[in-house]
């Protein structure tokens, strides 16, 4: 089956990491060199004592790739745990998106509306434009950004893909 | 303020490195070391060897830690210095190579100006180390080196660079002893005893298996080697080792079947290509060994011993794999071996070994014999011949010296062979006997050259001289960059482009030049003499033999081709077309 091809797969990584300088790089590095994707990468610190970070990476690969790739991830020094959330139950997953549109008249409206239908909220706005934020999977917030297109959408920033395990058990 | 249980951090790290157990630091100064060289003088458990190149020291690093299981320490200042090193990690990385390297950084108030040798060695080496550390707080100092030494030889081993900035070993700070110094990083070693005992039961089933063994097996070390060759024989069946594995099992038994691989023998390669059950025993389905993938081996089980769970399903899918390290895996699979004293497939293995002699019987290592001009297999031979008896520790630099010396040496030792197999870098060989020289002063170390690959280091000459290390540098000069003119004649028409140079120095002169012993051979009758020459003195020598240029190495695996389509000799070459532009994964 070596050569076979495969169908590619999108996996949620999670990564617990100790959050020391240059780990980031290792992990980026690490896709970089050998030719992974990043379809999204988020790092912030969870646990101060400990000092521990967690990363979440969001990848597509073949099952042998998505397998190399924990595995490369593993074998860093300063990485702890790395868990496949994709394959390993239901987890929940979220991305924050703050989204600007600069609009008078009928447009303005329309996109009052649809923000409204997305939950989205304006945090910011001046007599032609709004910053909504909106929260959801990765998927409501494409969707929301397509619609926003037409209706004077100018500047977009996402945080990439959050994720955690359904259920009582920690990472 | 001097605190009484204050040490500067020259004197932390030095004091580190003897806790660690190093005896010996490959180096070359340079001003963001100088408070390192300072304490170093004032000392005597660490012995310096003081190479002429920071590429050397590396390698030298590596003869010292792959001949000894002890991990390589080298030393070097920063910007140019550490940048030198970059190629012997970037080697030591490839082959598992356990070393911790120091370079020297400028002081941590100058880091990101631009200053003066500065160069971003923690960035520029992340790919090429297993890990790397920039030390900023003299405190630190020791807990980092301990820790350093554990990564480098823990799991699967690697080189581990600490970059110093000069104030961090300047200022004070406090020691900590080793056992005060906990790591988090602790790679499984135990192998999974279900899963050996399910490999135990499909290796005793096997009708048609072979041993497929790597330089895992000797980075676990001796006993991995010892536990390797008992668990083989108690089997009975063949086994071929990679060229990082040679070594491992011994070349002389009869169960051995020779390297594998794109210049691997033919009963190597046809066995791997029609068992029913393949046994790998820390060996990575290396491009170089697997040939074509999806011919690889189409019809076996496949079972896969490795510590590193990344060197599993990465190649090549395997049906039952076994994370631990190789040595407590091996004493495993004998145990239950013996628990169960399973009954294996006579018949079958004898009509096995049939086969596989039906395939030695090609003797695809035979080459023409001549008594006009040096045959370079035959002057390996010879070399071999003479010398077995000492147990010599080989090196090799890169080319076709290399696949011949790995084809016709039968080591029947572990730890005695070290060669560039992963990086293939040229260069190699001069300074990592060097090293092995310097772990083991009393042993008789040959380096196996061409005449390009050792004019990359050949500066270490002066090294060897200056340290009384009596190197025996043996080049078989074939005029030509011959691995690189092989693949021109067989791959592309015979167009020599930048193959061949025109210049060489004369060898005999320049190893005088260097204050070493010279010596030459031209025809076969002469080489012998030479060799005998050789090991009579007891200072470093060059032998340079005029071989035949026009030697090429078979078999070979043509790039893309599969295990059984190798080409046997020149006459068989126009069989297939090679080098099919599909897989440009292959180089040179
Ligand atoms: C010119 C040239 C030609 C070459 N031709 C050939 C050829 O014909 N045949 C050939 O075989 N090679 C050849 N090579 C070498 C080749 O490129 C590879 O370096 C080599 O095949 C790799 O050997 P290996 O599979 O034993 O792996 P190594 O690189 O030695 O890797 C060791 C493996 O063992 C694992 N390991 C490490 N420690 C342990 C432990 N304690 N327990 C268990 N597992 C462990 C590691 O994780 C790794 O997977 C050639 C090189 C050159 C430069
Ligand atoms: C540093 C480096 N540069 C280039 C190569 C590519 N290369 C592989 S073998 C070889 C020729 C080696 O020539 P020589 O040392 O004379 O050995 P021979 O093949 O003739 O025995 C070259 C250039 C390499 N392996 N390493
Ligand atoms: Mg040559």
């Amino acid at each position: 089956m070596t050569n076979a091809v495969q169908d590619s797969n999108r996996h949620t990584i999670s990564v617990l990491v100790d959050n020391e300088s240059g780990v980031l790089a290792r992990v980026i590095g690490l896709f970089s060199g050998r030719g992974y994707n990043i379809e999204s990468l988020t790092v912030a610190e969870v646990d101060a004592r400990e000092n521990l970070s967690r990363i979440t990476i969001v990848t597509s690969g073949t099952r042998m790739i998505i397998e190399q790739i924990k595995n490369q991830l593993r074998r860093l020094v300063p990485v702890h745990k790395v868990h496949d959330l994709t394959i390993e139950g239901p987890h929940v997953s979220r991305e924050l998106a703050l989204i600007k549109v600069a609009s008078t008249g009928e447009k303005r409206v329309e996109a009052l509306r649809i923000a409204d239908i997305f939950r989205a909220r304006a945090i910011d706005s001046t007599n032609e434009s709004f910053v909504f934020e909106v929260v959801g999977a990765t998927e409501k917030v494409d969707a929301f950004v397509t619609l926003m297109q037409p209706l004077g959408l100018i500047d977009v920033s996402r945080t990439g893909v959050v994720a955690i395990a359904r259920g009582p058990k920690a990472l | 303020m001097v605190h009484h249980d204050t040490m500067t951090g020259a004197e932390i790290l030095l004091k580190a490195l003897v806790d660690q157990g190093v005896d010996v630091i490959f180096g070359y100064p340079g001003g963001a070391v100088l408070p390192i060289y300072d304490e170093l003088s004032k000392q005597n458990r660490i012995r310096h060897i003081l190479v002429r190149h920071e590429q050397a020291a590396v390698h030298a690093a590596e003869g010292y830690a792959r001949s000894t299981g002890k991990v390589g320490c080298v030393l070097v200042t920063s910007g140019p210095g550490a940048t030198n090193a970059v190629t012997g990690l970037a080697d030591a990385q490839c082959d598992s190579v356990p070393l911790v390297c120091l370079t020297g950084q400028v002081p941590t108030h100058l880091i990101g100006n631009d200053a003066f040798q500065e160069a971003d060695i923690t960035g520029i080496t992340r790919p090429c180390t297993k890990h790397n550390y920039l030390v900023k707080d003299t405190n630190q100092l020791a807990r980092t080196v301990h820790e350093a030494f554990h990564v480098a030889r823990s799991g699967r081993p690697g080189p581990v660079l600490i970059d110093l900035p000069k104030d961090v070993v300047q200022n004070r700070g406090l020691y900590q002893p080793p056992s005060k110094t906990k790591s988090k990083y602790n790679p499984q070693v135990k192998g999974d005893l279900r899963a050996i005992e399910k490999a135990v039961d499909l290796i005793a089933s096997a009708k048609r298996p072979v041993f497929y063994v790597g330089g895992g097996v000797i980075n676990s070390g001796l006993a991995a080697c010892q536990l390797l060759t008992q668990f083989v024989r108690m089997t009975g069946f063949p086994c071929t080792l990679t060229l990082m594995g040679l070594g491992a099992f011994p070349g002389s038994d009869p169960l051995f079947l020779g390297m594998l691989g794109m210049h691997g023998t033919v009963e190597a390669n046809m066995a791997m290509h029609d068992c029913d059950v393949m046994i790998n025993i820390g060996a990575r389905f290396d491009d170089r060994v697997t040939g074509r993938l999806n011919a690889f081996s189409p019809n076996s089980k496949k079972i896969h011993i490795d510590i590193d769970p990344s060197s599993i399903n990465k190649n090549v899918a395997v049906d039952l794999s076994i994370v631990g390290d190789c040595a407590h895996v091996i004493e495993d699979m004998i145990k239950v071996w013996k628990a169960r004293q399973p009954k294996i497939d006579e018949r079958a293995l004898r009509a096995w070994w049939a086969k596989i002699e039906e395939w030695r019987g090609a003797d695809s290592l035979r080459y023409p014999a001549s008594d006009t001009i040096i045959k370079p297999q035959y002057a390996i031979q010879r070399l071999y011949d003479l010398t077995r008896s000492r147990n010599p520790y080989i090196c090799t630099e890169v080319g076709q010296h290399q696949m011949w010396a790995a084809q016709h040496l039968r080591l029947d030792l572990p730890l005695h062979w070290l060669t560039s197999g992963g990086l293939g870098t040229m260069g190699y060989g001069l300074p990592a006997a060097m090293g092995v020289q310097t772990a083991h002063p009393d042993a008789l170390v040959i380096d196996i050259a061409g005449e390009s690959s050792i004019q990359m280091n050949i500066q270490e000459m002066a090294t060897l001289v200056q340290h009384n290390l009596p190197v025996k540098i043996v080049i078989l000069n074939n005029q030509y960059m011959g691995m690189v003119r092989q693949w021109q004649e067989l791959i592309h028409g015979a167009r020599y482009s930048e193959s061949h140079m025109d210049h060489h120095p004369d060898f005999v002169k320049l190893a005088e030049a260097f204050g070493a012993v010279g010596l030459r051979a031209e025809r076969p009758d002469q080489v012998d003499g030479v060799i005998a020459e050789m090991l009579a003195v007891n200072r470093p020598v060059i032998v340079e033999m005029r071989t035949d240029a026009s030697e090429n190495v078979f078999p070979m695996i043509m790039p893309g081709m599969a295990h059984n389509e190798m080409v046997l000799g020149q006459e068989d070459r126009s069989r297939d077309n090679p080098g099919s532009e599909q897989d440009g994964m292959v180089l040179v």
